[in-house]
């Protein structure tokens, strides 16, 4: 089992260590008919191999749009208007189809929110992760049955190869998040995205789920873009994080710091609105007001009206990433303040 | 009278109550961002300018030819087209253009009528399947599946075989309506299956339960709650239509089962000129054009109609 | 705000739905037990949460709750009455008295009525609650108790976001004045950022109107913070309830400790250490639940005891508060307090 997480380890010919993948800089346009919307606008961050970065965001922040553009599925009528996405210092976005193709489910892989519509309904499980083998690697259909339910067992679908006949309805959501999980690292990517992986899942699931990528990234020591909402999932099993509001990243740490002390308003509101038990009976810290609509994006920081650091300055001036010290950033102009309130 | 506590209590002074920024002022209804959307769209308003047309032909034909549709001068026939008459002359030497402006009302009377009939009959049994569900659901789901069991043109030709006898002397009005009550018998089972889907979805969504828990009447859910929401596809499937029936008299009148003369259609027109194809084209072309015209339109401004509904989309 | 004379009275509540095979003759081949006995108080002012995971029952709870469905056995008691008998009028005069705040915002308004339509629906239900030249005044005073702008009573639901929506579904659930709002899922459809902001609504609202609520989650830091007392569910059965310090601090159930210890801790903090009980598979399916005790499929401590009889829902030696396992250990899992 252990050859085929580790193929992927062998590192092109040229290619010196580095980032593994890096987003530089990037834009993605949707034209609408009431002007264009800017899902993201200046989007860098980089994944090092073995790393686990999370995307913190709400909806429509951008973080699902910049996962669709390192994969090539943007769906239109979105485009990148600007940046670069390198995989190994290759820029993914100047690649033909062609040329991409062969990288995608090899090099760079995904796993989905809703298992069930992203699974083949009329073929069944083993067979769908079975042809992963066939196409990709072209094994015969013995060889590819062999390693399918290698896979399924890898993934720890209990007695996989009974269950290799079965069709996707035929699994719990759980149990489908597993086979999508079994097709994505089936070919030993380098890099996995997992967009909101166990949103749909209950508690005690999402935490199997959580644990078995876990698992899985240790021994292929691929690198993994966790994308989510959930600040505890976060918490659980990132190295780095990088906030996005608007389309943006206002803030980007390694895991403790965020959480010690947020340099960044909108994350230091997201962390204490979540209910703690010394403050039962008293009001949540809420965030006021809503998510800015991409379309009218508010002058200066998008964030500043619903910010208590705004001042005027911030209607007018878009924050830069600030070096904050060590590896991290913040997008406010009033980050020492946030810092030092926090601590 | 206001109730002094709620009265007291506005002071959430603290959370963002002003309008979702996605809101540019104008209150619409769905009904009416749709009715916006669809005059903004060429693809809807094009074929509604050449249906209005249609529609104005068929109502006065007199207005857009001087030549009587009737009239025959043997001489001329299957003369092409020329400055005289556009569409050139038939077998029997009629001016073409006259007759296929004429053929528009048949068709159209019967194609809207036809739908209009499929549509309230077979929506009122799909509406009231969705909504009862249980046995009456069953019952009238089984009742429906004969019907569309029957293969269209198969059918056709079996009622209108059977009619034939009774059909000669009862004038074009009267031909007319025993196609139009045909055609409608064969086409509502279509409507009645959206309609009980359309009733079945919208019964289950969390507003009716919603409704239902405040207490509300059978009455007050059904014509609150469901009919708006389960109205717009029955309202597409019934634009769609009227392009197919249209089409589907032509084939009728073709198989010489449908309209005929003294009916001036363009079915007939089709119909009676088939084999002549080889030796002059034009006694079919125009009326064959003028049909597909139509049938494009309508089926276009079906799918606008149901882009512009669909709150998905939205 | 009196916490001891209990507004609502559930008992030996069930719901089974026939599970039916065939088109034209439906022959029953079995039954899910969506709902199998469940028994609680909730009293005046109080919150109870109720978690538990998916297909456990406590949506179906909910909507017994709300007489949208009939049980199959058992009792829910409104101030002494027992609702589930009741029909016409009756029935619709307690619906003024019990009302519900639904999980999806998207789905739960009618997208072709106006949001002074959907507020002011409960008045034209109930029109002796408010006399007709009030009740647009009266939707204008909801809407602002929701936090929304009164001038929007002529909008639809569509232009409005998540929250903004939610909130014009708990200004529809408060307009008659209910004693009992019983809340599915409330904030779980809703951004980070907003759940906090109806969170608050809810807690304030409950003060200012004395309300009780039935608040069913399946996000136990929210449930901890809202709610006055827990009820743990699974498959269909309430498996402990108690207090929230009793639950959260000292659970004796295996399930709610392996829930407890599932929750992924908003601090990275000794995440390495941090103790996890990780189930094996799924829940079982509610149509063909195990023998005895229906967690025994999953539990770590099962003998076969636990396959022979089922636990009842009781005091047990380890701790006050009652709880559904043989076995009962308190077993703190969280370290929170």
């Amino acid at each position: 089992m252990a050859e085929v997480a580790h193929q992927a380890d062998v590192t092109e010919v040229g290619y010196q260590a580095g980032p593994l993948l890096e987003v530089d800089n990037l834009h993605v346009e949707f034209p609408t008919r009431d002007g264009i919307a800017r899902a993201v606008n200046g989007v860098s961050y980089s994944l090092e191999q073995g790393k686990t970065l999370a995307v913190l965001g709400e909806s429509g922040s951008g973080k699902s749009v910049t996962a669709q553009v390192i994969m090539g599925i943007l769906d239109e009528p979105g485009h990148v208007s600007a940046g670069e996405v390198r995989f190994q210092g290759r820029n993914l976005l100047t690649m033909s189809e062609k040329e991409r193709r062969p990288l995608r489910g090899n090099k760079i892989a995904m796993i989905f929110q809703d298992a069930l519509s992203s699974l083949n309904p009329v073929f069944t499980v083993g067979w769908q992760i079975a042809e992963m083998f066939r196409v990709h690697q072209g094994l015969t259909r013995r060889e590819a049955k062999q390693k399918a339910i290698e896979m399924m067992d890898r993934v720890r679908l209990p007695a996989a190869k009974n269950r290799y006949n079965d069709y996707p309805h035929q699994f719990s959501g759980g149990m489908r998040q597993r086979i999508m999980i079994a097709m994505a690292i089936a070919l030993g990517p380098d890099v996995l995205i997992a967009d909101e992986p166990t949103t749909a899942l209950d508690v005690t699931v999402q935490a199997q789920i959580m644990g078995l990528l876990h698992d899985l990234q240790r021994e292929s020591n691929m690198g993994l873009i966790l994308i989510t909402h959930d600040l505890g999932v976060v918490a659980d099993v990132a190295d780095d994080i990088a906030v996005m509001y608007a389309g943006r990243i206002v803030e980007h740490a390694p895991v403790h710091d965020i959480y010690r002390a947020p340099a960044h308003p909108y994350t230091k509101g997201l962390i204490e609105s979540i209910p703690r038990v010394d403050l039962k009976g008293q009001e949540l810290h809420a965030i006021k007001g809503l998510p800015p609509n991409l379309l009218r994006m508010p002058s200066g920081c998008a964030f500043h009206p619903r910010c208590p650091y705004r001042t005027d300055q911030c209607m007018t001036d878009t924050p830069p990433l600030y070096d904050v010290g060590g590896t991290r950033h913040s997008a406010c102009h009033h980050w020492t303040e946030v810092i030092d309130d926090a601590r | 009278m206001s109730d002094p506590q709620i009265a007291a209590m506005s002071r959430h002074e603290d959370e963002d109550r002003s309008a979702h920024p996605e809101m540019t002022g104008q209150v619409r209804s769905l009904w009416s961002d749709a009715w916006h959307d669809l005059l903004r769209k060429p693809s809807f308003l094009i074929p509604l300018v050449i249906v209005g047309l249609f529609v104005l032909i068929a109502i006065f034909p007199g207005l857009f030819t001087n030549a009587d549709p009737e009239y025959a001068e043997l001489s001329k026939s299957m003369q092409g087209p020329s400055a005289e008459a556009w569409f050139g002359y038939d077998l029997q030497g009629r001016d073409v253009f006259a007759r296929t402006i004429y053929g528009a009302r048949p068709s159209i009377i019967v194609g809207t009528l036809a739908v209009l009939l499929a549509t309230l009959f077979g929506g009122l049994i799909g509406i009231i399947a969705g909504y009862a569900g249980g046995w009456i659901d069953s019952l009238l789901s089984r009742f429906t599946e004969i019907f569309l069991g029957l293969p269209y043109v198969l059918g056709a030709i079996i009622i209108l075989s059977a009619l034939a006898n009774t059909r000669s002397g009862i004038g074009s009005f009267g031909i007319m309506m025993i196609v139009t009550l045909v055609m409608a018998l064969l086409g509502w089972p279509l409507v009645t299956r959206i309609a009980r889907s359309a009733m079945l979805a919208v019964k289950h969504s969390d507003y009716v339960q919603a409704a239902r828990g405040l207490g509300a009447s059978p009455v007050r859910i059904v014509f609150k709650h469901l009919l708006p929401n389960a109205l717009a596809p029955i309202i597409v499937i019934a634009t769609i239509s009227v392009g197919t029936f249209i089409s589907a008299e032509a084939v009728l009148s073709f198989l010489g089962i449908g309209l005929r003369p003294p009916v001036i259609s363009w079915g007939v027109a089709i119909a009676d000129h088939q084999n002549l194809m080889r030796q002059a084209a034009h006694p079919v072309l125009f009326p064959a054009a003028a049909l597909t015209v139509v049938v494009i339109a309508f089926v276009m401004i079906g799918d606008a109609v149901r882009e512009a509904l669909d709150p998905k989309l939205r | 705000m009196t916490h001891d004379e209990p507004v609502l009275q559930v008992r030996d509540l069930v719901k089974h739905f026939p599970l039916t095979q065939g088109v034209v003759f439906k022959r029953r081949i079995g039954e899910i037990k969506a709902v199998d006995g469940v028994s609680f108080d909730l009293n005046r002012g109080e919150t109870l949460g109720i978690v538990g995971e998916s297909g456990c029952g406590k949506s179906t709870l909910a909507k017994l709750m709300m007489a949208l469905e009939r049980p199959t056995a058992g009792q829910i008691l409104f101030e002494g009455t027992d609702i589930t008998q009741l029909k016409g009028k009756t029935l619709k005069a307690m619906r003024r008295k019990v009302q519900m705040v639904m999980q999806d915002p998207y789905t739960s308004l009618n997208p072709r009525m106006t949001v002074g339509d959907i507020v002011g629906e409960p008045f034209q239900i109930h029109p002796e609650v408010a006399p007709k030249g009030s009740r647009k005044q009266k939707v204008r005073e909801l809407l602002d108790v929701v936090g929304l702008d009164p001038d929007h009573i002529n909008r639809y639901p569509h232009q409005f976001s998540g929250g903004q929506r939610q909130r014009i579904g708990i200004a529809r659930g408060l307009a008659l004045r209910p004693d009992v709002i019983v809340c599915d899922e409330p904030v779980s459809a809703l951004d980070v950022s907003i759940q906090a902001q109806v969170i608050n609504l809810l807690e304030g609202l409950q003060d200012e109107f004395n309300l009780s609520y039935i608040f069913i989650a399946h996000d136990l830091s929210i449930v901890r913070h809202i709610a006055d007392r827990v009820a743990v569910m699974y498959l269909g059965k309430l498996v402990e309830v108690g207090s929230d310090a009793e639950i959260y601090e000292s659970p004796t159930h295996p399930y709610t400790q392996a829930l407890l210890s599932a929750v992924p801790v908003p601090d990275p903090e000794g995440r390495e250490s941090r103790e996890r009980i990780t189930l094996q598979g799924d829940p079982p399916s509610p149509a063909n639940p195990p023998s005895g005790c229906s967690f025994r499929t999953r539990c770590w401590k099962a003998q076969d005891v636990c396959a022979s009889e089922v636990p009842e829902l009781e005091p047990r030696a380890a701790a006050p508060h009652p709880s559904r396992c043989h076995f009962a250990e308190v077993h703190d899992v969280v370290h929170a307090s």
